[in-house]
């Protein structure tokens, strides 16, 4: 049932995001309303796909990388029909929907595996928690970021095309990829506290330096720099923008490290 | 009774010959007056602005009504006679009048295709009609129609989204860089003509600081005072362009007043805020190297230009669906003025009461079935000659006043008392009645009478 819904919800995103696409490189306004409520449907039988995966589970077994990546896309769409709700501005759909799908196929593809903590009261829940969520905060940011390149693009070759007219205006953006960073890296840094103290409490060390946890500690301090950066010396527009695309990399290649572990520990 | 328009516009005439027609405010009543006291025409709207001079009318005839407009218009300006004018006239009549009302209404006719000004033109040009009291049932309905037909096409369109002045366009790309213009601040230096109508616009549009630096001091204090902004002085403005996130220049320079290292400075000096500079100036006054600064954008005056283009490109794409509008708008008014027609009307009204009248006898005539045939016809004959003696003064005014300039009103009230425009719910003591049956009520005994058929009535119309 569980996956039924899944497949269901996963579907109506790639139309979705067929729909926002369409929207965003035609002149027209009308698909803005379509593709918005169907992303809303996926975003119901999502919901109820997380409700019975968490149900279902057995409370003292740990989250399976898959759930945290679903659970991720979930948040992305989330956060997409807030901003959505809020501000209007539907090209977002284009980019934010596309993310939620790749991770949502990343999860459906993963093989379930073994996690390498065995989990000891909840603490692996927060970990994975609230990593997902500031790794949310860094995909908004790193959308943000994209929109604003291309923005920025388009006004510098003065290319008044109808992206450029969908697209909202640069300090809107930036201000998107700040008030992201500015929550997802608290999120990100009790997130890897949560990792070090289940660690502690799993196999007696805090740090193991394993891939994961490398590539944890290098994003957690490129994202400190960049947002020490943004409040000090002014590394906002354009270099913000780059560099939190940059940053999202680095998210990425921490969850590949997460991944290679599960596989090294299987081995 | 028929609608009229004559008039001229920018597509059939000069400047030198609209500037002589037209008519200004002051004397619009005194002209209007004079309009409807020509025998023959019943209402009259006069729309003068600077790119047309128009006479909408509903005069007893369309051939007349022609002559006596343009005799109207030819006498507004001694120096100009009729022939003068005919070349450049444009008349139209019945569904072509209420379509280029329409059209000039939602700005489809303008030089400028989607400019606003035109709506609020006819606007203050039916006010001073309804003043003088030169329209009646027709025209209000008509002009009326005409403003909620442009309201619908500037919502339902994007005609009027576009900016398409080099000005206005300065607004629109500042809305890209900046999503809300208030607590921005704008430096204006040097102050020519199209620099001061785009600051206008951003100060319209919400920017909340106006600086102004100009070569002459007394001149930007001046400006300053206008504006509600402060002067700054001109060799200290590349100091004090860190402070303003749009830079608006247009000095008569012959050299470039910016360089690429002050925008580089400013930019640093800003934090890296986007910076938003527009050179309306020709030569040009911001060296075109800026291009290359990250997070300052450079307009000139080509480029607003060329972005005006294009949205004038894009209203003209708007514009087809705007028309098509237009053609909908028209047939529905059209069936509501058929609806005035006075035959048709005494048609429908000797229905309906023959409908009412059957129905009322056959219901007591089925009851009473005891009675002789001689005593049925009886019966039969008091309802008819209630029934007709109460509507006889009806239909005899409606005969009479044909032709008066209150025909229409007359009309339009014998279709309300009777409710004319409703199906016909007395007769079957139920309120829905579908539009095919309706339909053939009206129009059966319309073939006995030979008379032209009328249209089924317009449901809006229906309350």
């Amino acid at each position: 049932m569980a996956a039924v819904c899944f497949m269901i919800a996963l579907s109506l995103y790639i139309v979705a995001t067929v729909s926002f696409l369409s929207y965003s490189l035609r002149r027209s306004e009308a698909l803005s309303n379509v593709s918005l409520s169907i992303t809303a449907v996926g975003f119901a039988f999502h919901t109820i796909t997380l409700i019975m995966r968490m149900t279902g589970a057995s409370s003292s077994a740990p989250p399976s990388f898959s759930d945290a990546l679903s659970f991720f896309s979930w948040m992305i769409i989330l956060v997409l029909l807030i901003v959505e709700f809020r501000h209007r501005i539907h090209v977002l759909g284009s980019f934010m929907v596309p993310l939620a799908i790749v991770s949502l196929i990343s999860a459906a593809a993963l093989p379930e595996s073994e996690p390498t903590l065995q989990p000891v009261f909840k603490t692996l829940w927060f970990h994975v928690t609230l990593s997902m969520l500031g790794t949310v905060g860094f995909a908004v940011a790193f959308v943000a970021g994209v929109m604003y390149l291309i923005q920025d693009r388009l006004l510098k070759s003065k290319q008044f095309n109808v992206l450029y007219s969908k697209l909202p205006a640069l300090d809107f953006l930036d201000h998107l990829n700040q008030q992201s960073i500015v929550l997802g890296f608290p999120l990100l840094t009790l997130g890897i506290v949560t990792g070090a103290i289940s660690a502690e409490l799993a196999r007696g060390s805090y740090v193991s330096w394993n891939p994961e946890q490398t590539w944890a500690v290098v994003t957690w301090l490129f994202y400190f720099v960049v947002l020490l950066g943004r409040l000090t010396i002014g590394w906002r527009a354009k270099r913000a923008a780059y560099l939190t695309v940059v940053g999202f990399a680095c998210v990425i290649l921490t969850l590949v490290g997460v991944l290679l572990k599960g596989h090294s520990a299987l081995s | 009774m028929h609608l009229i328009v004559v008039g001229l516009s920018h597509k059939t005439a000069p400047v030198e010959i609209r500037e002589r027609l037209a008519v200004p405010e002051s004397r619009l009543g005194e002209a209007l007056t004079r309009l409807c006291s020509y025998p023959g025409v019943k209402e009259g709207i006069l729309l003068s602005t600077c790119n047309r001079v128009e006479v909408y009318s509903v005069v007893e005839d369309v051939d007349t009504g022609y002559g006596r407009i343009q005799e109207f218009l030819a006498d507004t300006h001694l120096s100009l006679s009729s022939e003068q004018l005919t070349p450049h006239l444009y008349w139209h009549t019945g569904d072509r009048a209420i379509a280029h009302l329409f059209r000039v209404a939602s700005s489809l006719d303008s030089m400028i295709i989607g400019e606003s000004q035109i709506l609020g033109q006819l606007k203050d040009a039916f006010e001073v009609a309804l003043a003088h009291k030169t329209t009646g049932v027709i025209m209000n309905k008509v002009v009326k129609k005409a403003i909620s037909v442009a309201k619908r096409v500037r919502t339902e369109t994007k005609i009027a989204e576009m900016a398409v002045s080099v000005s206005y366009a300065a607004v629109e790309l500042a809305k890209k860089i900046f999503s809300n213009l208030h607590e921005k601040t704008v430096l204006l230096v040097g102050a020519g003509e199209m620099a001061k109508l785009a600051a206008k616009h951003l100060i319209a549009n919400g920017v909340g600081h106006v600086r102004i630096t100009t070569r002459t001091p007394q001149h930007a204090v001046d400006l300053a005072e206008r504006f509600g902004g402060t002067a700054v002085p001109f060799d200290q403005f590349k100091d004090d362009m860190a402070s303003a996130d749009i830079v608006l220049v247009s000095t008569g320079a012959a050299h470039y007043l910016v360089g690429a290292e002050d925008v580089h400075r400013a930019v640093q000096e800003r934090m890296n805020r986007p910076m938003f500079l527009i050179d309306i100036s020709v030569p040009r006054n911001i060296d075109p190297a800026v291009r290359h600064v990250d997070n300052a954008f450079l307009f000139d005056i080509d480029d607003l230009k060329h972005r005006v283009e294009q949205n004038r490109a894009g209203r003209v794409h708007e514009a087809e669906k705007a028309e098509r509008m237009v053609i909908e708008e028209v047939t529905m008014i059209l069936d509501w003025m058929k609806s005035l027609e006075v035959t048709p009307t005494i048609v429908a009204l000797r229905n309906r009461v023959e409908d009412i009248k059957r129905a009322e006898v056959e219901k007591v005539l089925g009851r009473l079935g005891h009675l002789s045939a001689q005593d049925r016809e009886l019966v039969e004959g008091l309802a008819s000659s209630i029934v007709n003696k109460l509507i006889h003064r009806t239909m005899v005014t409606l005969k009479n006043e044909v032709n008066s300039s209150s025909g229409p009103a007359f009309v339009e009230a014998a279709r309300q008392f009777y409710a004319l425009d409703q199906p016909a719910a007395s007769t079957q003591q139920t309120e829905t009645y579908s539009e095919s049956s309706r339909y053939l009520t009206d129009s059966r005994p319309q073939s006995e009478a030979d008379e032209p058929t009328p249209e089924p009535s317009v449901p809006k119309r229906a309350r």
